[in-house]
């Protein structure tokens, strides 16, 4: 495999983690929240709590991963990305800083108040919304390089562009159907069927809108990016009906209410087949027409220590995280609560 | 305003405020796993307690450190990004590495939280304590190996068109900067953080909260304040004979030292005249020389030979003494302690306590001095020789809206914080909890 192959299959798989991790927890956020409207918290917050307390910190490692990552393997998307994305990526980092520093008052300090529920909830929204919008910047159309060779991002065909709606509108339904069937599965591994009835219930709710996004999606494709689509249907199509399956298959099972944990892994499976089909049509482009992987790619000696240095840490990455998950999303007393392991 | 001197706001207020978090987050995590290893092999439970209550104090501020710096990371690109494009190429790996430390850390953290008293073994609770000094660290090694980068690029060649070619990342990870700057900022990180938690327990102490629990927790961080007080001055003192050699403008400016010199004095405070001649100030003979080349008659490169718009400003003297002044005074106060507390006299008067509970808030000061000397001394350059910051920053004309709200947040940040933390501790103060406990 090439060297740009590889570095850019490293960094979206670490998206794809970014991607499952994160909404499990935006998701929780608005859950949390809506519960509390709804005075429905004593069910579900206990569970939630349970699963995002030890997870937090490294949810956003995942992102900082990916963007270091992607300066470091494509240095010029730093330069056209962070000229174009100033002000949106402010916002969102903003938002990313609101959420994580008030989820850790809120937990780990003295009370939850409303107000940092309502944060916390509302974030969890805004912040898919917004960090969406760079899948929809780097199909093109929306950043303009001058004569001068100035970067520009122009917003207002941004905001008036039907696809950018769509992928915002995709973003936040899937937040809301991966989180909803995780915290379903983490649920019933915790025996509580009170809270189990009610994720279940909002699981299969968002599931239908998740597929008409996605429709909505590829609808907007083909009129904005009309070769992007081309590559995704004619040479990925597969990809997208592997995915489809993988929906039917986690409804049916979350409907049914059987092997939960089979009905997440369906869910992720899903996701993953959809992402790496959109990502692979969508190469050799990182920002269409101007940034190509092989373009943007660093100098060679670079990516192979790149390259040398994620081996190494995937070595002392993975037996971590699995010393994590063993420790609190398989561990059955701990995910029932018997053995709080007493927070510090 | 133009958008560089916004940038340069902005990344200035940005780092300012990511290393106080930072600081904490390098440096609690080593006095929290000393702290509790010590309790577990002497079987007393104040020093357990001790790591505990530390431990959830710093979840908060470890929360801001992280976000903060995820901002920095990511303004990196976004404030400077012709300086990422290029420098991307040449230091990305001590950057990508950082993140693997962090993920390190981030994992234990996770763990160490949430498994007081669930393993059978205390000594197992102990160790993953052991992957989240090393994670953050090592962070902080990695990090500064980048600043250090930007002061002494090395590593790679620059082709007649300003291509940089020919790269050699590990020779620019541990550039000429490297071994001083990372040793002063760990020494420092560690003794920041050993006399916050000094001052911490001498704050109660003067309270009248005469619990042994106090004293231990004072004894435990004067003794090794002190020794890395010295290590820290010894370590500023190899980073000044490191500038004498690589970055003499620096260390010239931080010194108002005009004409290349032997048995150079050093220049304390003052004041510049009109005519550029020093005033008022105290006047150390030949320990210029001695700072920078080891023995008096070193000749020390003066301000003059520099031309004059590569020459960084000349107020950072100040900076510089103020790091130096109190670095002087971090050693004196714990010497004394450990004084007192080695000829078995009373180390628990009012007066020195006093002088530790100030001793927390100087450090985070002689931290900022350091990193605003380091970095302002920097002047004009962002990449020393190569690349000057104003051919660096961004051309986008937002910055401004983005200088707001970044400072409504760390504002907004710091009072919440600290609101958190007093709480948390006003709550359930350590005399209660050792009740709860059944400790005596
Ligand atoms: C508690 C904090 C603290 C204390 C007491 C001192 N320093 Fe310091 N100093 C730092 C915290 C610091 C720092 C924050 O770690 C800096 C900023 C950038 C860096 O590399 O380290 C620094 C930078 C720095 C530099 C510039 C290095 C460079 O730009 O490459 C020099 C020459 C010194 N220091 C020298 C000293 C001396 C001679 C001290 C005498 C006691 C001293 N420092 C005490
Ligand atoms: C490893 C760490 C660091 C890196 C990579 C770094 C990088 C940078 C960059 C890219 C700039 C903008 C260009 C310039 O003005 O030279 C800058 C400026 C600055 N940084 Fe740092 N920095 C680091 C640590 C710090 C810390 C911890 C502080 C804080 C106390 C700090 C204080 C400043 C200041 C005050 C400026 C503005 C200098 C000026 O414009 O006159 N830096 N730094
Ligand atoms: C340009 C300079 C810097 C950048 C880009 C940067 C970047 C970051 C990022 C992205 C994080 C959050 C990581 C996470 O998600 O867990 C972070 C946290 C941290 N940073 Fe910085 N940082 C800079 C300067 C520094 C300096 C100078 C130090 C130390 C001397 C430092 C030490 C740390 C530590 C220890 C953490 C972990 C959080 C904690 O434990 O408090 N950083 N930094």
């Amino acid at each position: 495999m090439s060297l740009e192959l590889i570095g850019i299959t490293v960094l979206w798989t670490f998206l794809y983690g970014y991607l499952i991790v994160a909404s499990i927890d935006f998701g929780a956020g608005f859950f949390s929240y809506y519960s509390v409207l709804t005075k429905k918290e004593h069910l579900i917050n206990r569970i939630i709590d349970r699963y995002l307390s030890p997870v937090w910190e490294v949810t956003n490692v995942f992102l900082v991963f990916f963007f270091v990552g992607i300066v470091g393997f494509f240095p010029d998307t730093a330069y056209y990305y962070g000229t174009a994305l100033l002000l949106p990526g402010g916002v969102a980092l903003l938002l990313l800083s609101i959420r994580g520093s008030f989820y850790a008052f809120a937990n780990y300090g003295a009370r939850k108040s409303r107000t940092s529920l309502f944060l916390y909830g509302v974030t969890g929204l805004f912040i898919p919304a917004s960090l969406s919008t760079v899948l929809t910047i780097s199909e093109g159309g929306f950043i303009e390089k001058t004569a001068t060779g100035e970067v520009r991002f122009l917003a207002w065909e941004f905001f008036t562009s039907p696809y950018s709606w769509s992928v915002v509108f995709l973003a936040l339904v899937s937040i809301l159907f991966i989180s909803a069937s995780f915290l379903t599965y983490y649920a019933s591994q915790a025996g509580d069927a009170t809270a189990m009835s009610i994720l279940r219930r909002y699981a299969l709710a968002w599931s239908g809108p998740t597929i008409l996004a996605s429709l909505l999606v590829f609808a907007g494709l083909s009129q904005h990016n009309p070769v992007h689509f081309g590559r995704a249907v004619q040479d990925f199509g597969w990809m997208f009906a592997l995915s489809f399956l993988c929906f039917v298959c986690a409804v049916w099972l979350i409907w049914k209410q059987r092997s939960l944990g089979w009905a997440f892994v369906s869910v992720m499976f899903q996701f993953f087949f959809a992402f790496f089909g959109y990502g692979a049509s969508h190469l050799p482009y990182l920002l269409y027409p101007y940034v190509t992987i092989q373009s943007a790619l660093t100098n060679t000696t670079m990516g192979w220590a790149l390259v040398i240095a994620f081996i190494a840490g995937l070595l002392l990455l993975i037996p971590s995280l699995i010393l994590l998950m063993k420790l609190f999303l398989f561990n059955a007393n701990y995910v029932k609560g018997e053995k709080t392991g007493n927070k510090t | 305003m133009d958008p560089t001197i916004l940038s340069r706001i902005l990344t200035a207020e940005t780092l300012s405020f990511h290393i106080i978090w930072a600081t904490i987050g390098v440096g609690v995590p080593v006095f929290i796993s000393i702290a509790e290893g010590w309790g577990i092999y002497k079987k007393d439970p104040h020093y357990i307690l001790m790591a505990r209550r530390w431990t959830r104090g710093f979840v908060i501020t470890v929360a801001v450190g992280v976000v903060t710096g995820t901002c920095i990371g990511m303004m990196l690109s976004m404030l400077w990004p012709r300086f990422m494009q290029m420098a991307g190429n040449i230091i990305s790996l001590p950057l990508f590495l950082e993140t693997f430390a962090f993920f390190f850390e981030a994992i234990f953290l996770g763990i160490y939280l949430y498994t007081w008293d669930r393993f059978k073994k205390p000594i197992y609770h102990w160790l993953m304590s052991i992957p989240i000094v090393l994670g953050s660290s090592l962070s902080a090694v990695f990090i500064t190996t980048v600043n250090a980068f930007m002061n002494t690029p090395t590593g790679f060649s620059l082709s007649p068109d300003g291509e940089v070619i020919n790269i050699r990342p590990l020779e620019a990870m541990f550039n000429p900067a490297t071994p001083t700057k990372v040793a002063h900022v760990l020494t420092s990180a560690y003794v920041t953080c050993a006399f916050l938690l000094a001052a911490i327990a001498a704050w109660h102490l003067l309270k009248g909260r005469n619990h042994v629990y106090y004293k231990k927790a004072l004894k435990l961080t004067m003794i090794l304040g002190l020794v890395l007080a010295l290590a820290t001055a010894l370590a500023g003192d190899f980073s000044g004979k490191f500038l004498a050699e690589y970055v003499p403008e620096k260390l010239a400016a931080a010194e108002w030292h005009f004409e290349t010199d032997q048995y150079a004095p050093l220049v304390l405070f003052g004041w510049l005249d009109d005519n550029g001649n020093v005033r008022g100030a105290l006047e150390i003979p030949w320990a210029l020389s001695i700072l920078g080349g080891g023995t008096p008659s070193s000749e020390i490169i003066g301000l003059n030979d520099f031309p004059e718009d590569e020459r960084p400003p000349l107020w950072i003297h100040y900076l510089f003494d103020g790091m130096v002044v109190i670095g002087t005074y971090l050693i004196v106060i714990a010497a004394l302690f450990a004084w007192l507390w080695w000829r078995q006299k009373n180390p628990y008067r009012p007066w020195l306590l006093k002088g530790i509970v100030w001793a927390a808030p100087l450090s985070f000061l002689a931290i900022q001095f350091g990193w605003i000397y380091a970095e302002v001394g920097r002047q004009p350059w962002i990449l020393r020789g190569i690349m000057k910051v104003s051919e660096a920053s961004t051309t986008a004309d937002n910055v401004g809206v983005l200088l707001l709200m970044f400072t409504a947040l760390y504002i907004a940040l710091a009072i919440f914080a600290s609101l958190v933390l007093l709480r948390l501790f006003k709550n359930r103060p350590a005399e209660k909890e050792m009740e709860q406990r059944g400790i005596a």
